[in-house]
């Protein structure tokens, strides 16, 4: 990394009036300023950070973007392979995409049905369609999508073996895999604030007693130990009841990490000057900790936020994908992997494992977003 | 020395009881009891009308109306004492004879990755660090970032598929169908090696990912120490200089991560095996928490839990006689 211009020991002896300047500006910026220039320099953080804001953009506005809705059934369809937008046939080109028609067939000897291209019709794709309604972001009602087509139907991602979209099916798992992994982080956040902030402040036994629990969590294998939780619904739980308790045993198993982090930079700064005076002017332990030493290090725990995020996202898609996560009809990238599990789907139906490209896009950007993060946490050190 | 392994074995004692408490309460969790399920089991389709008595009956042969400390002892008193880790319901006969074998299997699972991570992780990782910011630096970082970001699922269909298609291999499992029921001899163990290349790769993967960014990190650490730079003053040769110093000190930080290693390969492995279809203790985990069958989760969990715990124990004396700097008695 090259943060010579922003560093102290390239200002120390300022030369020209520029220079002065920039350590002027250096000096007196806040510590949210210096994060962010240092931040600025990761490049691939950033590209990771657009990637996520983008997905949770699909995420919140999957129905608008997606021309049907997640069960939609289109007969006649069943196992489309992904279909691309053209703008060339025989006839010439055109600024209107256009899809070929899809027709199935019966193979007149393994009577099997097989769909094939029919390069001779032509399905014009128009933005702005009106299709099935839904309410966009739960409460506005709404029939536009953004696209479709006025005959037929249209499948970017192909279809799955019941004939549903699968493009339109990954936003909406989008939604549902971001948000789950969000409230779970979250709620492990709060635990591990509570709990890691208790043990590292008050230190002695119940430091020791917080310590060991973390431990046992630690040492059990973490998917074997969210099955065996996931295992334990009922079957007669709603889809979102299962949803709910999906976040809380992703936070439950995920909050020792965590509450480890928050510990230990407790302990460290706990014998600090400023902590010291805090005390000796009357601070209560709440206000020690939430005033003086939170603001402290929140930058890590940022960091730790977003680098335990992928954690759970793979958790989710591992659980789902074995059937003891999420349950259809709730849609998660790993509920749509559950049709991907066998040799027979990459020989048949390649693009089924479509969603698995959103799973490993997601990881590596959270992944390149907390290692940019990580080093721009600490603005005062000098990189090298 | 001997104060040193008394204190860690009562440490590993003590995480394990701990341990098992909270598996009892994982094998409590699911809505119902063994008896609904033992009965659901036994009777269903047949016909047998059952009531509230039959139930209560089988309850009360199974020890299940005995409050939970109480059924807690038992069972923890059970595996202690016999070794018995109760009864498998959905195979109607005990765990011991269900896990059996597996736990065999699971263990050279456990070491054949373990191998091929070292293998390749220690070398690797050591030579990022010397070619630091190099071309096959980036790429080396870039691998360990897919090691971690691919769902193990689909790079085990990905191996599968192309050794189906490519290598004409039998489709995944731990023994082709001539050697599956036959004795052991030479031929089965050359055909069980060369089932567990698949999952080896899948499994080391990723721990491969964590150990090398491990081994570099040290290694650069330890490269511009000055007792580095004083051998190679003294003309000391570049690769000696690596051996002798930074590349000894590497080697630690892996010793002591090796339990989180087989904790991280425990965690993948019930899926991998489902997808391979290898018959060993992750898949059984699996297939008995679909089951409800919470007698053989349980067993399996401890057992899993009980041999990272024990490899932990292993590599702190490991690193205690690696490294002489590691206080042999902590506070």
């Amino acid at each position: 990394m090259t943060t010579t211009d922003l560093s102290p020991t390239a200002i120390q002896t300022p030369v020209s009036q520029t220079e002065s300047d920039e350590a002027l500006r250096y000096y007196s910026a806040t510590q949210v300023q210096l994060i962010w220039w240092r931040f600025r320099k990761h490049r691939v953080a950033q590209a990771g950070a657009l990637i996520l804001i983008t997905m949770a953009l699909i995420g919140l506005f999957a129905e608008f973007l997606g021309p049907y809705t997640g069960t939609t059934r289109t007969s006649g369809v069943v196992l489309v392979g992904p279909q691309m937008p053209h703008f060339c046939n025989d006839d010439g080109c055109t600024l209107r995409p256009f899809l070929y028609g899809v027709k199935s067939e019966r193979n007149p000897e393994t009577l099997g049905m097989e769909v094939k291209i029919d390069t001779s019709v032509r399905r014009d794709i128009h933005f702005f369609v009106q299709g099935e309604p839904y309410k966009l972001l739960g409460f506005i009602d709404l029939q536009t999508h953004l696209f479709g087509v006025s005959e037929g139907s249209i499948h970017l991602f192909g279809t799955d073996s019941l004939g549903r979209d699968i493009f339109t099916r990954i936003l909406l798992a989008t939604r549902t895999s971001l948000s789950i992994g969000i409230i779970g982080v979250l709620i492990a956040f709060v635990l591990a604030l509570i709990i890691g902030g208790a043990a590292g402040y008050f230190g002695g036994w119940i430091d020791y007693v917080i310590q060991r629990l973390t431990e046992i969590v630690r040492v059990v294998p973490v998917i074997p130990l969210y099955m065996g939780l996931a295992a334990a619904f009922p079957v007669e739980w709603s889809s979102s009841q299962v949803y709910f308790a999906m976040t809380l045993i992703l936070a439950i198993v995920g909050w020792p990490t965590l509450a480890r982090r928050i510990r230990g930079k407790l302990l460290s700064l706990r014998g600090e000057d400023y902590v010291v005076a805090a005390t000796l002017s009357g601070a209560g332990p709440s206000r020690i900790i939430g005033r003086h030493l939170l603001p402290a290090f929140m930058s890590y725990i940022i960091v730790d936020l977003v680098i335990s995020f992928p954690y759970m996202l793979l958790s989710e898609t591992a659980l789902s994908f074995v059937g003891l996560g999420l349950r259809p009809p709730t849609v998660s990238w790993g509920v749509l992997l559950q049709d991907a599990q066998t040799v027979r789907a990459i020989e048949q139906a390649p693009w089924l494992f479509i969603p698995a490209a959103f799973v490993v896009i997601a990881v590596l950007s959270f992944t390149v977003l907390g290692d940019g993060l990580r080093d721009a946490a600490d603005p005062y050190q000098i990189s090298e | 020395m001997i104060k040193f392994l008394f204190q860690r074995t009562i440490g590993m004692a003590v995480t394990m009881f701990f341990v098992s408490i909270m598996v009892f309460i994982i094998m409590e969790l699911p809505p119902g009891d063994y008896a609904e399920r033992w009965a659901f089991r036994k009777f269903s389709g047949t016909g047998t009308e059952i009531t509230e008595a039959d139930i209560d009956n089988i309850r009360a042969e199974f020890g299940l109306d005995k409050p939970a400390p109480e059924r807690y002892l038992k069972w923890i008193g059970g595996i202690i004492l016999h070794g018995d880790f109760g009864e498998a319901f959905a195979f109607q006969t005990s765990v011991n004879i269900v896990i059996g074998q597996k736990i065999w299997l699971t263990l050279t699972i456990l070491f054949s990755t373990l191998i091929v991570t070292y293998l390749i992780s220690i070398p690797v990782g050591m030579y990022a660090a010397i070619r630091r910011n190099s071309i096959e630096d980036y790429t080396l970082t870039v691998f360990s970032y897919l090691g971690f970001a691919l769902p193990n699922f689909l790079l085990a269909l990905i191996l599968l598929y192309v050794s189906i298609t490519y290598f004409d291999s039998t489709v995944g499992g731990l023994f082709s169908p001539e050697y599956a029921d036959a004795p052991w001899s030479i031929e089965k163990a050359l055909d069980l090696l060369s089932h567990l290349i698949i999952p080896a790769i899948v499994l080391a993967w990723s721990a491969t990912a964590f150990q090398l960014q491990t081994v570099r990190a040290t290694m650069l650490d330890e490269i511009n120490n000055l007792s580095v730079t004083a051998a190679r003053a003294r003309g000391v040769p570049e690769w000696k200089l690596l051996i002798k110093y930074p590349a000894r000190l590497a080697i630690n930080p892996v010793v002591s991560t090796m339990s989180f290693d087989a904790n991280r390969i425990f965690s993948e492995l019930p899926i991998v095996a489902l997808v391979l279809g290898l018959p060993e203790l992750g898949e059984l985990l699996l297939k008995s928490y679909l089951d409800l069958d919470m007698f053989v989760a349980g067993a399996i969990l401890l057992i899993l839990t009980f041999m990272i715990v024990f490899m932990n124990f292993l590599s702190d004396i490991a690193l205690a006689i690696l490294d002489p700097r590691v206080k042999l008695i902590e506070g």
